[in-house]
């Protein structure tokens, strides 16, 4: 049954700062409602558990997608739209615009943020393998200053992250090193649109000489966060992408991931998957 | 909690409304503003139903808390025909089809009239990720999809 919408409180802040200290004086009273795409389906579901929400879409400090030398900055507003809108994350990251493309209907793409893909946590997220495979940072803000740290480092359980609650996270930093490189990235849902993932696989790399080089994957929904699957890029790095590199970075992928049977998929079902994709990547590296 | 003040246009109209703020905009839309014409049908986004244009970003409404359009541009389906005569895009449902139990419609039209003015010479592609937000219960996707493409057709004469 829905959830009785008097109870809930969404407060707009009419800054950064004012958002920052509202975390910082009330901690744990506050949590940040960005695009709302996962809380509203959870508030319709009377599921919606926590009562305080700010409001952060009117924040144009969150908004906005930089790009320097090496990196490329995107605001944790950053709509799936405004990804496949900007032509250098078109170029140099197409798993990420390839990620927005399939992430719900257009009505979706123009709501959610990458911001609110990652902090919902949801082990089928689409953005995250993209993130993850490019090896993305994220930044995060309190009164007390700001910090960044590896993407991959910052999930650490179902729904579990490295931030406290008087932090936000505010942008995401993508270095700038995919030129040349091989990108790889499947969603494999029920259908082709508006469905959540049964594994979604990003993977980057080179081949050089033959070997291949600066390999990074990423899979989604096969563990209860998105694993960045370093074992698996330590068994082809450097290797030739033959049927003895196919097998082992197979054998490797399958110790690396943990997936479950659920409603949308059987855990045997996504392991085969996982398994056939990694040697569909390894086959695009080798043409 | 205590309702509080939101102000928007809706069709060209401002309004000011006492809400609560994490009111769904669909349940504003129809029960205190009486545009009837949005539907609801999943109340969870994978629809389209609810289908509104925010700011020129077509969403769904369901999704949206009231308090999150202080100050933006809403058009509903209500807008969507002249005051003579009715959307291309409408027009084209009634002559080949597109509409059944009607319950898709005011999403399906809107999605349209969205792609049209974004794109005004949609390829099929364009047109079918266009509509993948929606969904039709009577399955009439074909109809829809033709009525689409006929109204494409008829802009371009």
């Amino acid at each position: 049954m829905r959830s009785f919408v008097p109870n809930y409180q969404l407060t707009t802040p009419g800054s950064l700062a004012d958002v920052l200290s509202l975390l910082a004086n009330e901690p744990g009273v506050w949590k940040p409602f960005a695009g709302g795409t996962d809380l509203m389906v959870l508030l319709e579901a009377g599921k919606l558990t926590h009562r305080n929400y700010i409001n952060l879409w009117p924040l144009a400090e969150l908004r906005g997608i930089e790009p320097t030398d090496t990196h490329v900055t995107l605001g944790a507003l950053t709509t799936y739209t405004d990804v496949l809108e900007n032509q250098i994350l078109r170029r140099e990251f197409p798993m990420l615009c390839q990620a927005a493309s399939e992430t719900g209907g257009l009505a979706i793409q123009n709501r959610g943020t990458l911001g609110g893909n990652i902090v919902n946590a949801s082990p089928a997220a689409d953005s995250p393998p993209a993130l993850l495979a490019y090896d993305a940072e994220v930044e995060l803000v309190s009164t007390q200053g700001s910090r960044r740290l590896p993407y991959q480092d910052f999930h650490t359980g179902y729904k579990q992250m490295l931030m406290r609650p008087d932090e936000l996270l505010t942008r995401i930093r993508l270095p700038r090193n995919t030129t040349g490189a091989t990108h790889y990235y499947r969603k494999v849902g029920t259908r082709k649109a508006q469905a959540i993932s049964k594994v979604c696989f990003a993977a980057i790399g080179r081949s050089n000489d033959g070997h291949i080089e600066d390999v990074r994957m990423a899979v989604g929904s096969v563990a209860p966060i998105v694993v960045r699957c370093v074992q698996t890029e330590a068994a082809i790095k450097g290797q030739k992408p033959d049927d003895t590199t196919v097998k082992s970075a197979q054998a490797s992928l399958l110790r690396e991931i943990s997936p479950i049977d659920d409603i949308r998929s059987t855990a045997n079902y996504r392991l085969r998957v996982a398994s056939n994709l990694l040697a569909d990547f390894l086959a695009t590296l080798r043409s | 909690m205590t309702k509080s003040e939101v102000s928007f246009k809706v069709n060209g109209t401002p309004r000011r409304l006492e809400v609560f703020p994490m009111a769904r905009l669909l349940d504003v839309l129809r029960e205190q503003l009486q545009l009837t014409g949005t539907k609801e049908g999943c109340g969870e986004g994978e629809c389209g139903a609810c289908t509104v244009i925010v700011d020129g970003r077509i969403l769904n409404s369901c999704l949206v808390p009231v308090a999150q359009v202080h100050g933006s541009e809403i058009k509903t389906i209500e807008a969507v025909a002249g005051d003579a005569q009715l959307h291309a895009v409408q027009q084209s449902f009634i002559e080949h089809g597109g509409a059944q139990c009607g319950i898709c419609t005011p999403g399906m039209v809107l999605a349209a009239v969205d792609l049209l003015e974004r794109n005004p010479q949609p390829t099929e592609s364009d047109i079918r990720t266009a509509l993948a937000g929606n969904l039709c219960r009577c399955t009439g996707y074909m109809k829809i999809f033709e009525s689409v493409i006929r109204a494409v057709d008829n802009s371009r004469r």
